[in-house]
């Protein structure tokens, strides 16, 4: 290899070879056997089975190559100024970092790649430009060689100097924090999965009918509605199963430290290790979620509110930004602090609630959103068969009592206050979260109000900013509530455009 | 309410540019008179489908001429903006309105677009964005010229007010 002044060209490590042909070994397996027991009706076993293996070698021995190519023609180096990836056969890709730029080095390793110790390494600058040309991934090269990419990468001249008191790991899992996996949003989403999926494949076998059937046999004695509770039942509680499942899978050795020279690292993962490393002046603020289950059960999840986060929407990243899993409110708040290198969480702070019109909004809104379609069920049930009636009824008479506690529950959520450095806000029922934002961090705001919003009285206060979900709301706050807010924040840029109310300059809002 | 430090935001200084009125008039005569061009077409082509498609066509026909006589003025009435040394401040909407502010420093792209319908008019859209991806500013309905000077002394106090904008 050259070593110009640019520094040296590297190659990615040939082992990965063997994972591409263990992942293609898989597949082969995967899609092998069913294609040779299909083929197996029709001729002898053995000639279904050396057709198999004849396209089995074909496809392995085929992607196996092609990666050894892609392998090949693959460089990278890490030069003074530049971090360079050229890449592809026939369409040559060069990709040019500014080192300067780069704000994360995440490493990720599944099973597969762990064996031979090799890591996936991504590299990226954080900008919301343009999918996927501001990243850079590295497939793979080994552990050794990623953790030196990651510490040359981002190791910075230290800012902001050692600093004791918040330098160090500021969090390590609880495995007692696996308490609050069941009663997430992914056990449901889990357990319907799993219904769904007893019936896709007992669809493709033809044996869909039997398996309704056996299910009717097993609970011959029960009557329908029992039934129907206990499937329902038998499916949370394998949702519940599988939830525990994926959090030992997602936080296992969960480890969130700060390092010196200003970054977070988040690590994580049973059998896929991942190591998330965020920049500390990428860091706006951080959010504080609440899913319902978790609330009641008196826990937190930390989220970071950063620049460059959000727009990695390839894949399942959306999980990136979490700093720190489910876990008691008290070391949430702890967390929240140590990461904004805080004395007090502002996530703690005490908020201003809101006035009553919003509830009266939030009541409106559940209200409607029950009765309108038992008003569509009744009518229907009117103009054709009665039965349509009793759903109607039925589907007030449970759902609407729940609707009324979750739009009282909403109003109960909203806050707002100013806390130090901070715009803290909360909103949300079913997911209750508290954003705090970095006063600096906000770049500008939007005031929205509906008509019925400017006949109450009240407004959407926004606060738009570059990092997380670029703009975040206070709800329904008071007219003067809310303007005060965001004066109080960013001083001086509302000043200018506000005025006391009564004075006729006020007054010519176009109603 | 209105007790005694109660604030409002006042309506920014300028006005958009009379023509807005006639192109947004424009607009929503096209958008509901295209739609319904076709269905009269298609109407008077199939015969046994002729009063359903007609009617429809009539239909909207009548709601663009309604939105055609409500929204444009109310809009115009509306739609204001302001630039200051500071900041760019802008209101929009009708039944959901907008007040939106945005830094001079926060500023990273100052565009201007202008529609067929809008040249025809002579009128252009000035966009302002942040780094933020919901932080937009549009306003609507300048006068042409006015909108490339707008652009101009926008783009020459972003470059003088330091900052990397995020």
């Amino acid at each position: 290899m050259t070593a110009g002044p640019e520094g040296e060209w590297r190659r990615l490590d040939p082992r990965t070879l063997l994972v591409t042909a263990a992942v293609f070994c898989g597949v082969a397996a995967g899609a092998g056997v069913p294609i040779a027991a299909g083929l197996a009706g029709g001729r002898p076993l053995w000639q279904a089975v050396a057709w198999v293996l004849a396209g089995a070698v074909l496809l392995v021995g085929g992607g196996t190559a092609a990666d050894w190519v892609r392998c090949r023609r693959t460089r990278y180096r890490v030069g003074p100024d530049r971090v360079d990836l050229h890449t592809g056969l026939l369409l040559l890709k060069r990709r040019s970092l500014a080192r300067d730029r780069i704000r994360t080095v995440d490493l990720t390793a599944n099973p597969l790649q762990r064996v031979p110790g090799l890591v996936k390494v991504r590299i990226g600058t954080g900008e919301s430009t343009g999918g996927g040309e501001s990243t850079l991934e590295l497939e793979l090269v080994t552990r050794a060689e990623g953790e030196r990419l990651r510490r040359e990468l981002l190791a910075r001249p230290a800012a902001t100097g050692a600093d004791p008191a918040h330098d160090g790991t500021l969090a390590v899992l609880d495995p007692r924090w696996i308490r609050y996996a069941p009663v997430s949003f992914v056990a449901p989403a889990l357990g319907g999965a799993a219904a769904g999926a007893v019936l896709q494949v007992s669809e493709w076998f033809g044996a869909q009918a039997e398996v309704i059937d056996w299910i009717g046999d097993r609970f011959q004695e029960v009557s329908l509605p029992w039934m129907i509770v206990d499937l329902l039942l038998l499916a949370t509680a394998a949702g519940a199963v599988g939830a525990l499942g994926l959090w030992i899978e997602m936080w296992w050795n969960h480890r969130l430290e700060r390092e010196p020279g200003g970054t977070l690292r988040v690590r994580r993962g049973l059998f896929t290790a991942r190591s998330v490393t965020l920049e500390e002046r990428r860091l706006r603020g951080v959010e504080l979620v609440e899913p319902l289950g978790v609330r009641l059960l008196g826990a937190a999840r930390v989220d970071a509110v950063a620049t460059g986060l959000a727009e990695d929407d390839d894949e399942k990243h959306t999980d990136l930004k979490t700093l720190l899993p489910a876990a008691p409110r008290a070391v949430a708040d702890r967390v929240a602090a140590e990461v904004l290198r805080e004395t007090e969480p502002p996530t703690s702070a005490p908020l201003t609630a809101h006035p009553r019109a919003a509830r009266a909004r939030r009541l409106r809104w559940a209200l409607a959103a029950v009765l309108l379609p038992a008003a569509v069920l009744a009518l229907l049930g009117a103009l054709l068969t009665p039965v349509l009636l009793y759903v109607a009824a039925g589907w007030t008479v449970v759902l609407a009592p729940l609707a009324v506690l979750l739009a009282r529950d909403a109003y109960r959520s909203l806050g707002h206050t100013v806390s130090g450095g901070y715009l803290v806000t909360r909103s949300g029922s079913v997911r209750r979260a508290t954003v705090a934002l970095q006063r600096t961090g906000i770049i500008g705001w939007t005031v929205k109000q509906s008509y019925f919003q400017r006949r109450a009285g009240i407004l959407t206060l926004t606060a738009t900013t570059a990092a997380g979900e670029g703009a975040y709301d206070v709800l329904d706050a008071g007219e003067d509530q809310g303007l005060a807010l965001a004066d109080e924040a960013v001083p001086g840029l509302l000043t200018p455009f506000l005025v006391r109310a009564g004075t006729p300059e006020a007054r010519s809002t176009a109603r | 309410m209105a007790g005694e430090n109660a604030v409002r935001l006042r309506p920014p200084r300028n006005a958009v540019d009379r023509r807005a009125v006639g192109w947004w008039s424009a607009q929503c005569l096209l958008a509901a008179g295209l739609p319904a061009a076709v269905l009269a077409v298609l109407g008077l082509l199939i015969e046994p489908a002729r009063t359903w498609l007609l009617g429809t066509a009539v239909v909207l026909v009548a709601l663009g001429v309604a939105c055609t006589a409500f929204f444009p003025a109310w809009w115009f009435r509306v739609h204001r903006w302001e630039v200051t040394d500071e900041a760019v401040y802008v209101r929009t909407g009708a039944l959901w309105q907008e007040w939106r502010i945005a830094p001079m420093s926060r500023i990273q792209t100052v565009d201007t677009v202008r529609g067929p319908l809008e040249q025809l008019f002579g009128l252009a859209t000035v966009t302002v964005t942040t780094a933020s991806s919901k932080g937009a500013l549009r306003v609507e309905g300048l006068d042409h010229e006015l909108a490339a000077d707008l652009a101009e002394r926008l783009t020459a106090l972003t470059r003088a007010t330091p900052g990397d904008a995020t």
